[in-house]
Order: C-alpha cells, then sequence, then structure tokens
C-alpha cells in the first residue's frame, strides 16, 4: 500500500491504496464519486475522462499512485450547486443525452475542447468527439450541444 | 480487467530510476501509461513492479540545437504538438496519435519505445533520421527499431531524448484510418526523397520505390494495404 495525497474538485484527499488501483476506481469506491463512468478499461470509449492538472486524462489509464500531488476535476465540479454550468445546460436544452453513461466523458472532454478552441466548427467538434463513444444519439444533438454551449460560454 | 498487483516506485531522479530498473530485470519503466496501462487491465503485462518516469524534471523538455528539435523522453505528445518549436510534420503527424486525452498523457519517448508498427512518431523518426539517445548510447531510427513492439533497447537502457535534424526538404504526413484517432491502417511520413511508411511491415520502413509486401489483418487484407501505401506515397509526394 502506498500513501496518496490528491485533490478533488477542490477537496485534498489522503488515503493509503493498492499501487494497482486505476484512478477511475479510486474516485468512485474510495472517494464515491460515482459520476465518473467506467466503460471500456483500456482508453477506447472516453466514459471516464477527467481532467488532471487541468487536461483531460482518461482515469482507467491513470493509476491512482500517479495522480499523486495532483489536481482532478470530474463532472461533479461542473454544476454550481442546482445551477448547471453552460455545457450541462446546452447538453439539457438540446437533447444532448440519452441513456447518460457516455455523458460525464463528453462534458469534461468539451471542457477542455471549448477553452482551447472557443469557436470551433462543427467538424472540429466531431473530430474531438472521435475520442468518446456514444451508441444512442449517433451524435448529432451531442454536436448541436457543444456548438451552443460554445456560443454561449463566449456570452 | 484489473491489473495484477505490483509494487511502484517513482523515483526523483534518472539516476535512482536507473538504479532501481538494475535491481530488478521484471520492472517497468512506466512512462505517460497510455500504451502500457491498457496492457495491464487485460493482464497481457505483468511487470513486478513500476518505475513511475513522471517526476523525473529532467526527462521532460523540447529545444532547438542548431536547428536539430531535441525532445526529452517524458514530453507529453499534447505538448510537442502545441510547441513553437515543433516541426510542421511532427505537428501533422501527432493530429493522428489516439485522442486529445491520451495525448495529454502519453509520452514522445513512450510511443517510440513501444514501437508499435503503426505508430505515427516511429514512422516520423525514420522519415527525419532521428537519433534516440539514451542512458548509454545513441541509436538510430533505422537501428531502433526492431521488430513489433520490439527495440534495440537493452535491459537497464532508458531513452533519454529524441535528436529530430531538421528536415532537408519538402515534407508531408498522410493516413488512412477507419475513424479518427484510430490506430493507422497505414501511414506515411516524408522529408525530401525520403518517404517511411507505417502498418506494412513489424517496424516503420523506407519506401523503395518499387511498393510494399504488407501482412494483412482482420480489417486491411495485405493487397489492400499495398494499395493504400501506394496512394498515400503519391500524395505526399505531390
Amino acid at each position: 500500500m502506498i500513501e496518496i495525497v490528491v485533490t478533488v474538485n477542490g477537496k485534498r484527499h489522503e488515503r493509503r491504496v493498492e499501487p494497482r488501483l486505476l484512478l477511475s476506481d479510486f474516485l468512485r469506491y474510495d472517494l464515491a464519486l460515482y459520476g465518473t463512468h467506467v466503460g471500456c478499461e483500456h482508453g477506447v470509449c472516453g466514459a471516464c475522462t477527467v481532467l488532471l492538472d487541468g487536461r483531460p486524462a482518461r482515469s482507467c489509464l491513470t493509476l491512482a499512485a500517479q495522480a499523486d500531488g495532483h489536481e482532478i476535476l470530474t463532472v461533479e465540479s461542473l454544476a454550481d450547486g442546482a445551477t448547471l454550468h453552460p455545457l450541462q445546460q446546452a447538453f439539457h436544452e438540446n437533447f444532448g443525452l440519452q441513456c447518460g453513461f457516455c455523458t460525464a466523458g463528453i462534458l469534461m472532454t468539451a471542457s477542455f475542447f471549448l477553452a482551447q478552441n472557443p469557436d470551433p466548427t462543427e467538424e472540429e467538434v466531431r473530430a474531438e468527439l472521435a475520442g468518446n463513444l456514444c451508441r444512442c444519439t449517433g451524435y448529432a444533438p451531442i454536436v448541436d450541444s457543444i456548438l451552443a454551449a460554445a456560443a454561449s460560454l463566449r456570452g | 480487467m484489473k491489473p495484477a498487483p505490483f509494487d511502484y516506485h517513482r523515483p526523483a531522479s534518472l539516476d535512482e530510476a536507473l538504479a532501481l530498473l538494475a535491481t530488478d530485470e521484471d520492472a517497468k519503466p512506466l512512462a505517460g501509461g497510455q500504451s502500457l496501462v491498457p496492457m495491464l487491465n487485460f493482464r497481457l503485462a505483468r511487470p513486478s513492479a513500476l518505475v513511475d518516469l513522471g517526476a523525473i524534471g529532467e526527462l521532460a523538455g523540447i529545444r532547438l540545437d542548431d536547428g536539430t528539435l531535441v525532445v526529452g523522453s517524458m514530453t507529453r505528445q499534447w505538448d510537442l504538438e502545441h510547441a513553437p518549436e515543433t516541426f510542421p510534420l511532427l505537428r501533422d503527424a501527432l493530429s493522428f496519435v489516439g485522442h486529445t486525452a491520451t495525448r495529454c498523457r502519453g509520452t514522445v519517448g513512450g510511443s517510440l519505445v513501444h514501437a508499435d508498427p503503426t505508430a505515427e512518431l516511429a514512422v516520423c523518426a525514420l522519415a527525419l533520421r532521428a537519433e534516440m539517445v539514451t542512458n548509454r548510447r545513441s541509436i538510430a531510427a533505422e537501428e531502433f527499431f526492431v521488430s513489433v513492439f520490439t527495440t534495440a533497447l537493452e535491459p537497464g537502457e532508458l531513452l533519454i531524448e529524441v535528436r529530430f535534424p531538421a528536415p532537408d526538404g519538402p515534407t508531408a504526413f498522410a493516413e488512412h484510418i477507419q475513424r479518427h484517432g484510430d490506430f493507422a491502417v497505414v501511414c506515411v511520413a516524408r522529408t525530401g526523397d525520403r518517404i517511411a511508411v507505417g502498418g506494412v511491415a513489424p517496424t516503420p520502413v523506407l519506401w523503395n520505390g518499387g511498393g510494399v509486401e504488407p501482412i494483412g489483418d482482420l480489417f486491411a487484407p495485405a493487397g489492400y494495404k499495398a494499395d493504400v501505401a501506394k496512394q498515400l506515397v503519391e500524395r505526399v509526394s505531390s
């Protein structure tokens, strides 16, 4: 077992973990942050995407030990109490989710993407979404949601 | 789909990392983990210990040295893609490497040492005549890639930095994939009159003008890959 100190959504956590513990399982089972979903567990589906020091990371391809001393943001960080983040609001208004399994990963992917590229084309949004599998929507409403969120965030 | 148990070390210096690797021949260095952690999750890799290189600051960095682009092995792929010093060839190729999330974690050295025969960085390394500098020696890209997932690195040898000489002549990169971010079916990098091809042999190979004889796989038969390679070579040559 090893000692780690990780800041998650602004809160500092000290835990003893097995070296083989994945960050995804650490978030869900040690910290009870079930918003991060686990799909394929080999980096293909993107459902478990979180931000590590502000950049997107597959939490299933990151050991909890590697997060020691770093800052993690999960989907739980987006809303401010009952007020949805503009990305979440856009997904709500544009029917950007059906079953919701992929949504947390897509929201975290999109939050970094829009910070880098505040006014993306539809083609750029689609290229970015290649790293997040959705089996319900056919992507059209997700693309609409991200473009709407981009407009909303630009103000 | 959880890794088998292993010990974990996170040395703060290169010397400490080399000492840890020297004492345990079943230990593996961990760079960004974007290829190794899936292999751990599938239990295809069962190292006794991981030596995490993530805290060794001296292994990351990008600089120009008299026109040669020198990239520390632990430099994240996303950082090389967005660095002002980067060659356009590398920037174009990196946009095909996985996804933003894997490029933000995945390292330049990790991709080269993993030696996937379709890896864009390996193909660029061969096209650019890159030199792989280890703790013991400097290895030319043509000698470095030995076979699928196999390099010339010896036990206890660690990639420190990669030296990409400035290209002599026009450069271009082209790739055929089924979906953006997938492993390439075939990819091609050109510098001047030198063209490297990935996905058609156990290592990246130089185009000799006559074509290639790939091994087919589930998704792309041999003849199809040979045709795609020819098309991509034409595209980067024009």
